[in-house]
Order: C-alpha cells, then structure tokens, then sequence
C-alpha cells in the first residue's frame, strides 16, 4: 500500500471466551482499527491489545513464520497470523482459534501437548543404533539424503494442517497430517534402526496412513508447503512394501 | 492441568530453549527428577529462530581445512575484544566438535560435504573448489563473520529449528517434566542458597511454588527491552536474569554489552542470517556502493557483528542510508548468488524476504540495517554455570555470563554455547543435586508464593489513572534505541539512566485496564515490566561507567579500547534496600592470548601496563571477593597455555 492509498479502516471480528471466568460466554467481539503499511495480523492484535481491549488472548513468539505459535482461522482459514499481511484480506476480518486443539482462552489454542502426544504416539526421536562416541567422528550420510530429511524436518507444528484435516476433527488418535509426516521423517533417516515391520504397527493403521481420507487440504494450507502429498504415498509405498516382505 | 501450590523436584530448569533442554538432558540421564518451565511450548522458543549454524572446528571442507580448536580459540578471544574468560573459551572449542557430532546423533540433518567441484562466492568472487571424496558425507562447512577458516556447520538457514526439534524430541523420548505456559517469578532463596521458584501459570494464572535442590536459568536475551527495534521473539523479556537481580546477590555480567546483528530486515526487525554474507552476499549503501570492501580490506563483509554494525550506521548517519518511511536503511544484496543456491542454503531467508517484505532476495535487494540481537552479558557464573553469591544455583547459554563471548559474540558461537553449555552445566548440576539434600522446610516455600500473590494482588488493586504499562514499554524502548544503541555517549547515557528511573516510577503508579481472572495477559505483561525497567537501568548504568570502547560497547566519548583501565568484567548487583544498581568489577579472567589487534576493526589501544603474568596472579582472589563459588576443578585447571602458538605462527596467510 502507498501512502497515496486511502488507508483502510479495517473491521475484525473475534471469537472471545475465556474459560477461566465462570461467567463468560463465548461470543464474538467486533473492533475497528485503522490499517497501517506492511501491517499483519501480529502488528494488528498486539495494537489492538494495547489501545483497544487488553484482555484479549493470543500467541506470539519469532513473529517470523518458523516458531508455529500463532496458527488460527483468518476468515475461516488455517494460517500463520505472523505473516499474513492484512494488505492480502478483505476490509472485513473474522479471527476463530484453531478447531480440534483444547482452547486455552480466545485465539489461544494448547498446540504444545498435542504435538508431545503426537511425538510420544510415533515415537518421533531417533531409535539410535548404538550409543553415542565422543571419540568417533561423525557418520557419513550423503548431502541429498540429509536434504530430503530436512525438507520433513521443516514442519513448525503450527497445527493449520491438524486444523484442515476432516479426519482429525472427527477422530481422537488420529496422528494427522504433521504426524505422518514425522513418520516419514524418521522413517527415511538411516540413522534410525527401526525397519518397515517395526513402523508397520504404527503407519498402517486407521490412526495412521490409513486413516487419511484423501481430501488434502492439509497440503493446500501448510505454511511451509510441505510436501505431504508426496509424504502419504512414500507412505503407503512403504508399508505396502512391508506387508509384501510379512508375507514371505 | 491443576497444579498444587506446592511442588518438589531434583532439578529445576527455567527455560525450555536449546540450552535448558540440553542441561535438563544431563540431570534426567543421571538419574535426577528434571522439571523444566518454559512460557511457550519448548519447540516454540527463541532457540527455534536460529539460522546460519553452530560453529565447530571440525575442518571438513577445503576452506576449513586444518582447522582446529586453537583457532576457534583464536578467533573466540578475539571477538570477543579480550572481554572473554579464555579458560571458559578454551573448555568450549574443545567441547564443541563432540557436540556437534553428538547433534547428529540425535538426528539433525546438517548439510553434508558434497566432494567434487562446488561453487562458492568468496569476496565477491564466484570460485569453484573441489572438495575431497575422503570427506564425502562428513558436516559441511560455512563461512562466518571474524572467523579464520570455515567453520560454521549448518541445516540450510533452519539450523536452530533443526536442533530444537531433535533435542526436544530426547527431551521426551527421555520423560522429562516439561510444564509448558509457566513463567518463573521470582526464586526461592535464602541465606545464599536457592531452593527453586515460584511459578505462574500462563493457562490459568494460578502459582506454584517449586522446591528444587538445584535450579538453573536457561530464559535467554532480554531483546524486548528495545521493544521492536530487536531481532528477538516477543517472549524474550529477559525474565531470568530479572529474577536473579531481584535477589540482590547475584550480580549480573557485562550487561552493558549488547550485540547489534548487521542485518535485521527492515522495518520488521526479523532476523536475516550471517551466513547470507557467509555464502557471499554483499551490504551496499544507498549509492550502492560496496562500502565493506573500503572499511575493512581483509575481511570485508565479514568482519566481526560489533564492526559492521558500527561500520552500517556510519553509512547511514553520513546520508549514504537509503530513505524510506519507516526511515533509513541500506542493502543486502543476494542476487548474484541465484535462486539454486538460495532456496537450498538460504532457504528461510528466501521465506522471510517474501513473507515479510514481498520481495524475492535472487531478483531483489533486500532492506537491512543493525537491530538489536543478543545479549552477552548476563547472570554470572563460574566455570560450572554455577552463579555468583547463590549455592544452588545455575545458569546456561544467553541467560548467562559465562563468559566465552566478552564484549561481542561470533556469529555461530550461540547456538554452540548452548549445547556446550548445556551438556556442561547440566553435569554439574547433576554432581550437585546428587550430593546435595533439599534442606528447606515449605515455610520459605509459603513465604515466597505469598509475596508473589502480594505483589500480583497490588497491581489488581491500583486504580486511577495513572499510566499505562504500554505505554511505559514503548518508552524504555525508545530509550534503549537513541540513546543505549550502537554508537554511546556520556551525556546520552546519563539522560537515559535518568528516563528509566522516571520509567520505573511510573511502573510503580501504573494501573491496569483489564481485571479479567486467568492468566489476563496485561497482568501478565505487568507482571515482567519492572524486571525489564531494572534490567535496562543496569545496561545503562554499566555503559556509562565503562569509560572505553571494547567490542559492542562503543562511546563516542571514549574511542578506543583502554586495557590500562578497562581489561575487566562489571558486575551489577541491586541490593534490596537500593534506588540504584551497584556495580563492581573483576578481572576478566586468566589471560592466554595477550590482548592485542583483532585483525579488523580498529588497530589503536590503550595497552595494559604490566605483565600477562601479574594480571593472571590476581585474577582468583579478586573474583573470590566477588562471590565466586569453588568449581569441581581449580580455576585454570583446563587452560592450554600457549597452544594458540602453533597456529598464529602458522598463520601468515589467513584464508
């Protein structure tokens, strides 16, 4: 926006509830605020916040897209409020926290434990092959392999695609998008020494790959356009692989 | 999840960062009850923003070749502009190969050396190297500001991601306590002992009071105290270190030396990683000129952070800046490197400069200037991440003083401290929680969290009209920025102690606007706005009665470095009873590298007048008197005296 543009006065509307008061009810809250250059959704709350309501719950941390804290539904939507700029949204704004997480109080949602719970679920650490030797240097590993690891490694359990998937708002257990992806991560690390029989179990499960219905909004709304396409079917690849091998 | 009023661990770790999570590792691996506090989700700390890597001196590429710990030493010291303990320098170049390596036993897909051709930008020149196939696989290498070789291991521009997501996966595959949403308000101490901390909630806002036999401090910088002009994460209030002053006997370290990262996107202050200059990016001014090359021949672009941020506003100060309405700034330009190489080795940077200033960094300059980063100083510990004053008590990584990076820090040797730090401090905290029994009754405990409900029950109290505590933030801000910034001066910071006092009365009529039960987070901002106030006093105060320049400290009024005067450490306590900070001093630390001429930046001092030997002979009474607790083993037992030697003479021709 140049500053020839009229600024816009822009309108957001906001889901409050805040469990901790026996009084409140849910209900949403309309404010009006006078839109500035390069201004996002983190700009915007946080002025909010201070000149217009300070009761008003939200999480922020880098502010820069890679801490994953402030996932919520801008007009219906699952998005990093940090980078949104308002400059991309209508006049009208609608801000909901994320469906399937426990609600902690208005755009704060408990992403944290669902994710130790997904990380506990599919054990998402490495299953070390032998202990670790101060003295030895480091295992070689191609430059490609350790590549593709960090493409999966980059999900920043922001919870759009948990928030976007039909199957894990229905389903408690579900590991969702970002678990399987996890699964995949460890699964392709050669530093692990868990084989396709002893991940079968997990991926080939409804919890698991299984479970995935296929409607793929969860690729269309990560923010950090992960691959989960291509993540499911070297899933499925996997463990059609393993049950091929089990039958043997 | 209803937590007693009442708790009791082992060990208590505040802060669930790289550096907490690692210690915490160790106590849990020695068999100790680990609690760790940390007010976001662990995997959403400021660790998680890290970019360009983690130095170690490993070698593995043509550029790093021969590297080893002497120059990480070398290099460490002489960032540091002599401020350093160089026997905390020595333990952590020695320790951080094995920890890098240990990263990758946990699973960090760092970048590999790729042997054959590979083409890399070195002082503006494109030149292909090829790699060796012995070292096929091995951890790649990049280049990093006032660093002789190539030493910087790294995950793309995603490295601290990529470390916090593998040590906090070990952190649960261990079933280590994590109470994520609780801030630390204040510890529990007596007679010189601490007994842990009183917790706050940040779901509900209830309190916990949490005896532990040892706590550490792992809570990071305090970058918020200069409001948006840091690169920092909107959690980085400093709380750690608060808490320890609050005590008013540990003293603080070094406060007044605050690191400026040369490029923090412009307006919004988030960070864009060294290792964009490392890979052969170029600062040009508003003319678009390569003003580096003029200011420092040798290392251009990458000399040390302190001298180019200082070399920056000089560009901008003169009216070589580039205008804009935010004000101005200058260049980063990465278009020469291509699109291949950045979406591949700058990846988060390519993500950043899109997301957050609409711009594509292979097509486009990308706006940068100085922006408060780190901070060097903080709670001071000896060689065991043991505080000052307070048995008990530990702290690790940027919430600490430890003191390996004096008055200015290298780009890559953050992330190493914490994880060096952290395997370090968290075995003697695990020694000492072994040895040690919990010796406190819940009396001191009741005492404690009534004091913090006291204080939480004023602020609810107050009425009228006083200020606002926003509108106090922004003020010390504002100060922070003009007048506690890059360039100093006596008159200035006299000004601003002044200004912070006026701000801290005014925290003191303060009046909130939302009464609202749970956490109410203007309370909780309320709660952490003296911390701050206090916080920043003391880098004031300690800037302005340090009458020199070394590193990241720079006064206007005293240009050069005074080794005569100045070769010490300051320590900031603020006693109960006190309007002010008082300060005192110590000597840095045993010297190995004799101070002399970084090899950037200015090459004028004013030198010390008496032998290596006489400063060293003094070092350990001097920091005794100031409350240094006894180490597991005797001050200097893990100095290489002399081992720098080798490679200094060696080191005719540097790169």
């Amino acid at each position: 926006m140049t500053a020839a543009e009229q600024a816009r006065r822009l309108t957001v509307e906001i889901f409050r509830f805040n469990p901790q008061d026996p009084d409140a009810k849910p209900r949403t809250q309309r404010f009006e605020i006078d839109e500035s250059p390069y201004m996002t959704l983190y700009i915007l709350l946080t002025r909010l916040r201070e000149e217009q309501d300070a009761s008003l719950q939200f999480d922020f941390s880098c502010r820069s897209a890679v801490c994953g804290s402030c996932g919520m539904l801008v007009n219906g939507r699952p998005m990093l409020a940090c980078r949104t700029l308002t400059a991309s949204l209508p006049q009208h704004i609608r801000l909901y926290p994320l469906p399937v997480f426990e609600l902690i109080g208005d755009l704060s949602v408990d992403t944290g434990r669902w994710f130790r719970d997904m990380v506990q679920q599919v054990e998402g650490w490495i299953h070390e092959r032998q202990p670790f030797d101060p003295a030895a240097p480091e295992e070689r590993m191609s430059d490609d392999e350790s590549l593709a690891i960090y493409e999966s490694d980059r999900c920043i359990d922001c919870g759009c695609c948990v928030a976007s998937c039909g199957v894990a708002n229905l389903k408690p257990g579900f590991a969702g998008p970002a678990g399987l992806n996890r699964m995949a991560r460890f699964m392709m690390d050669p530093r692990d020494s868990r084989d396709d029989e002893a991940w079968f179990d997990v991926v080939a499960s409804d919890e698991g790959v299984f479970g995935c219905i296929g409607m793929m909004a969860c690729h269309d709304v990560c923010p950090k356009e992960l691959p989960l396409l291509e993540v499911y079917s070297y899933l499925r690849r996997k463990v059609l692989a393993a049950s091929i091998a089990k039958k043997r | 999840m209803k937590k007693e009023s009442l708790y009791s661990t082992d060990v208590l770790v505040i802060g669930g960062g790289l550096a907490g999570e690692r210690c915490a590792m160790e106590a849990a691996a020695a068999g100790l009850g680990v609690t760790i506090l940390s007010m976001v989700p662990p995997r959403r700390s400021h660790s998680c923003a890290a970019q360009g890597g983690m130095q170690a001196a490993l070698g593995n590429c043509v550029k790093g070749d021969g590297d080893n710990p002497d120059w990480h030493f070398l290099d460490t010291v002489r960032g540091s502009d002599w401020g350093a303990d160089q026997e905390v320098a020595r333990i952590f170049v020695e320790e951080a190969p094995r920890a890098v390596r240990e990263l990758a036993h946990f699973g960090v897909p760092w970048t590999r050396v790729r042997p054959g051709d590979n083409t890399y930008f070195v002082k503006g020149e494109a030149v292909v190297i090829c790699e060796e196939e012995k070292n096929a696989g091995l951890l790649m290498h990049r280049d990093f500001g006032g660093t002789a070789k190539w030493r910087t291991c790294y995950a793309s521009a995603g490295t601290g991601h990529a470390l916090l997501y593998a040590i906090d996966s070990e952190v649960i595959r261990l079933g280590i306590e994590v109470w994520d949403r609780f801030e630390a308000m204040a510890l529990i101490h007596e007679n010189g002992r601490c007994h842990g901390a009183v917790a706050r909630s940040l779901r509900t806002g209830a309190l916990t009071a949490i005896l532990a036999t040892a706590t550490v401090i792992a809570t990071g910088g305090y970058g918020r105290i200069y409001g948006k002009y840091t690169t920092n994460a909107t959690i980085n209030y400093g709380s750690g270190a608060a808490i320890a002053l609050a005590t008013g006997v540990v003293p603080l370290g070094n406060m007044e030396a605050v690191q400026f990262h040369p490029t923090g996107l412009w307006p919004s202050g988030i960070l864009v990683t060294e290792g964009c200059r490392g890979d052969g990016g170029h600062l040009l001014n508003g003319n678009l000129e390569r003003f580096m090359v003029q200011m420092e021949p040798e290392k251009q672009e990458l000399a040390s952070r302190d001298v180019v941020s200082r070399h920056m506003m000089d560009q901008i100060q003169n009216g070589h800046g580039v205008e804009s309405a935010h004000g101005p700034h200058l260049w980063l330009d990465l278009r020469h490197l291509g699109a291949d190489l950045l979406n591949v080795k700058l990846r988060e940077v390519v993500e950043i400069c899109r997301d957050f200033a609409g711009i594509d960094p292979s097509q486009s300059l990308v706006p940068v200037r100085p922006t408060q980063h780190y901070s060097m100083g903080g709670i001071r510990v000896n060689k065991d991440g043991q505080a000052y004053g307070m048995t008990g008590l530990f702290a690790a990584g940027e919430a600490a003083c430890w003191d390996m990076h004096g008055f200015n820090r290298l780009g890559g040797n953050s992330l190493a401290e914490t994880i060096v730090a952290g395997r370090l401090v968290g075995r003697s905290v695990a020694a000492f929680a072994g040895r040690e029994k919990p010796d406190t009754g819940t009396a001191l405990a009741r005492h404690s969290l009534d004091t913090c409900e006291s204080g939480i029950a004023a602020w609810l109290a107050r009425r009228g009209s006083g200020p606002r505590i926003y509108e106090i933030q922004s003020r010390m801000a504002e100060i922070m920025i003009r007048k506690v910034g890059i360039f100093r001066d006596g008159g200035e910071l006299q000004q601003a102690v002044d200004e912070l006092q006026d701000c801290l009365r005014d925290c003191g009529r303060a009046a909130l606007q939302s009464k609202v039960p749970g956490m109410n987070p203007e309370l909780s901002d309320a709660l952490r706005l003296e911390g701050m106030i206090r916080l920043a006093i003391v880098i004031a105060s300690g800037a302005l009665a340090r009458t020199e320049s070394r590193g990241a400290h720079f006064r206007r009024d005293f240009p050069l470095r005074d080794d005569l005067h100045w070769l010490k450490r300051t320590l900031a306590r603020w006693p109960a009873d006190s309007a002010k900070p008082r300060l005192s001093y110590e000597p840095v630390g045993l010297l190995d590298l004799p101070p002399g001429h970084r090899g950037y930046g200015k090459a004028e001092w004013i030198e010390l007048d008496m032998s290596v030997d006489q400063y060293n002979a003094q070092v350990q009474d001097a920091q005794n008197a100031e409350g240094r607790l006894a180490s597991e083993e005797a001050p200097g037992s893990s100095m290489k005296w002399g081992s720098w030697k080798s490679v200094m003479n060696a080191s005719g021709a540097k790169k």
